[in-house]
């Protein structure tokens, strides 16, 4: 068998495989932080709820409502992004005026609301959600098994990501996001409703994140904890990429997922360690983030 | 700024300095005489886990504010002094309490000075976010590190005897080191905040290139002062894990790090009384809500209260009670 570096060629792209996956995962979810960071100027500390709020909404809305998957792939990003709306028109707006920690701690307490009351009434262990039929099994490519649902992740998960890069880089709707990122006041000097843009562009960010969590619904097992300890890895590839480029939102967290697959393969002890480790070389040698700019 | 007003009306000024000095000592006095009766009016371990979470609020009070920094991570110094002094008292039977707290403190000083560097590179929700990822992996290495008794935590540390010769088995005996712990902090936040190492804080926490532009070496500042508050956090996980005689991954957890923001946040960020009125008001509502029904939406009522807080009430209790009194009898 082909070996690479001492391990065996199926493990290793087994791992790196599964890398890209969490990968995918960090960039969706980094994205989404960023789009909301932009405009709002807030750090959405509900992003890992909201991201478990969408696997829930898959998992509930089959077993009571009978939706099938790849309806609920459309519909739950809507209906949670439609809730981030309504967070944003009566809780954010509120505090829009104040020292932006307040939007972080606001998002803190409504992540611990959505969080806790799941637990009381699904526990921690975790549901499973089942893969779609069609995308059950895998492809032996010779050199490797590739699940086909992992496959369908990456691709679903990049076609997203490339989604919302022409949205904000190609369209009206985007450019009046970016000027309102630059120098939202002018732009309401222009006569752009902002505050209506700005609660668009929360319900977005809210729907990435719940789009991610229907990805992960069949990958991982369905808890209300599921999102939190997420959401942390993903603030630290927040900081190693920096929140200024929607590319390098998707590269720093394609990346991170594969550093931490490999760490996986050769030094297991620091799998769950190393993006924080990372991290920490990045803020001595490039403080701002590896696509930041200088302030 | 202090001499410029003094030069312009010295007497005034200085009288009036003379006063808020005097009704502050006044108000200190009061406070260690309550704090002397408490443990006969209530139960003493209750007071305890009072006195040592409302020490961690203080230690965090004084980074948010008076330095204008959320920190999201102080967690990881709570849990570490908790863990260094259970560690050493449980393996080393000969050591007294004293020594294993201030090793303690010590260590969760050290792991300080390394937070602070690092996440001080970073400003407002940056820094939120670098503590926040820096105490998660601090986390992961007490979940695997060998002497922290990864999901057990550690059990039966004992008590021991102060200095050698008080024993500390009996609760009010323990009360009392734990208050004298307290008051020593205390009195060190007040020192900080009241000296012009503290007026150099808070015009950082106002406007920090101002600050720079005056010549003043903001970073080395904001270092100190989160080392200092690192330090005195430590000093409180390390008093706990005496008092409770045991030290968990429950301290390590970002939920502690949220909880200490709470503690600040209700009882009013910036004010001397808040975090311990913040500290006892969590602490009791956490053993309240435990015996009753709701027990198990703990955590949800804690969200509801940070958002609560945050909508309408950001001065916090003390704070719009000093708002209150400024209004009617000013």
């Amino acid at each position: 068998m082909t070996m690479i570096f001492g391990v065996p060629m199926a493990v290793f792209m087994g791992q790196l495989t599964l890398g890209l996956v969490n990968g995918a995962f960090y960039a969706l979810l980094s994205l989404g932080l960023a789009v909301i960071f932009g405009l709002l100027k807030i750090v959405n500390f509900a992003h890992g709820a909201q991201y478990m709020l969408g696997a829930f909404a898959a998992l509930l809305g089959f077993r009571y409502l009978g939706i099938n998957y790849w309806l609920a792939l459309l519909l739950v990003p809507l209906v949670v992004g439609a809730f981030g709306v309504l967070l944003e028109r009566f809780l954010l707006r509120r505090i829009a005026h104040l020292d932006h920690l307040y939007g972080l701690l606001l998002t803190f307490g409504l992540a611990l609301i959505f969080e806790g009351t799941l637990v009381n009434f699904f526990g921690v262990s975790g549901a499973r959600y089942a893969t779609p039929e069609i995308l059950q099994g895998g492809l032996n490519l010779g050199f490797m098994f590739l699940p086909t649902y992992r496959a369908w992740v990456l691709v679903a998960a990049l076609a997203m990501c490339l989604f919302t890069w022409f949205m904000i880089e190609r369209t009206r709707l985007g450019a009046y996001l970016r000027a309102g990122t630059e120098n939202s006041q002018l732009m309401q000097a222009f006569g752009v409703n902002v505050p209506l843009l700005i609660t668009l562009t929360y319900g977005f960010g809210v729907g990435l994140a719940a789009f991610a969590g229907v990805l992960a619904a069949p990958l991982y097992p369905v808890s209300p904890t599921m999102g939190s300890s997420l959401l942390i890895v993903v603030f630290a590839v927040v900081v190693i990429g920096g929140m200024g480029s929607i590319l390098g939102a998707i590269i720093t967290g394609l990346s991170m997922g594969i550093i931490e697959g490999l760490t996986k393969v050769y030094y297991p002890e620091a799998s769950n360690t190393v993006i924080f480790l990372v991290m920490i070389l990045v803020l001595m040698l490039r403080p701002v983030g590896l696509f930041g700019k200088e302030a | 700024m202090a001499e410029s007003q003094s030069m312009a009306a010295p007497s005034a000024v200085l009288e009036r300095q003379k006063r808020a000095k005097f009704r502050r000592n006044m108000f200190y006095l009061a406070l260690i005489v309550v704090g002397l009766i408490a443990p006969f009016l209530a139960y003493p371990v209750f007071l305890m886990k009072v006195l040592c979470f409302a020490l961690f609020a203080c230690a965090f009070n004084l980074l948010l504010g008076y330095a204008g920094l959320l920190s999201f991570g102080h967690a990881a110094f709570l849990a570490t002094g908790g863990y260094v002094t259970g560690y050493l008292l449980a393996s080393y039977p000969g050591l007294t309490p004293e020594l294993g707290i201030i090793a303690g403190t010590v260590l969760a000083t050290l792991l300080g000075v390394v937070f602070g560097v690092l996440s001080i590179r970073r400003q407002g929700i940056y820094f939120a976010m670098v503590t926040l990822a820096i105490a998660q992996l601090v986390y992961f290495m007490f979940v695997q590190a060998p002497f922290t008794g990864g999901e057990d935590g550690l059990h039966g540390v004992p008590r021991g005897e102060l200095f050698g010769f008080i024993s500390l088995s009996s609760n009010l005996a323990m009360y009392y080191f734990v208050f004298a712990i307290f008051i020593f902090g205390f009195a060190l936040i007040q020192r900080t905040v009241h000296s012009p190492f503290g007026q150099v804080l808070k015009a950082i926490r106002e406007n920090e290139p101002r600050a720079v532009s005056l010549g003043y070496n903001t970073d080395a500042y904001k270092l100190v002062a989160f080392v200092i508050s690192a330090g005195l956090a430590g000093l409180a996980g390390s008093t706990k894990t005496v008092v409770f005689q045991l030290a968990s991954l429950t301290d390590a957890h970002w939920h502690m790090s949220g909880e200490v923001i709470l503690m600040t946040l209700l009882g009013g960020v910036g004010t001397l009384l808040g975090p311990l009125m913040g500290a006892g008001i969590v602490v009791s509502l956490q053993h309240i809500l435990a015996q009753s029904p709701l027990g198990n939406w703990v955590s949800v009522i804690l969200g509801i209260i940070f958002v609560v807080c945050v909508l309408s009430f950001r001065s916090g209790i003390i704070g719009e009670l000093d708002k209150m009194y400024r209004k009617n009898f000013k």
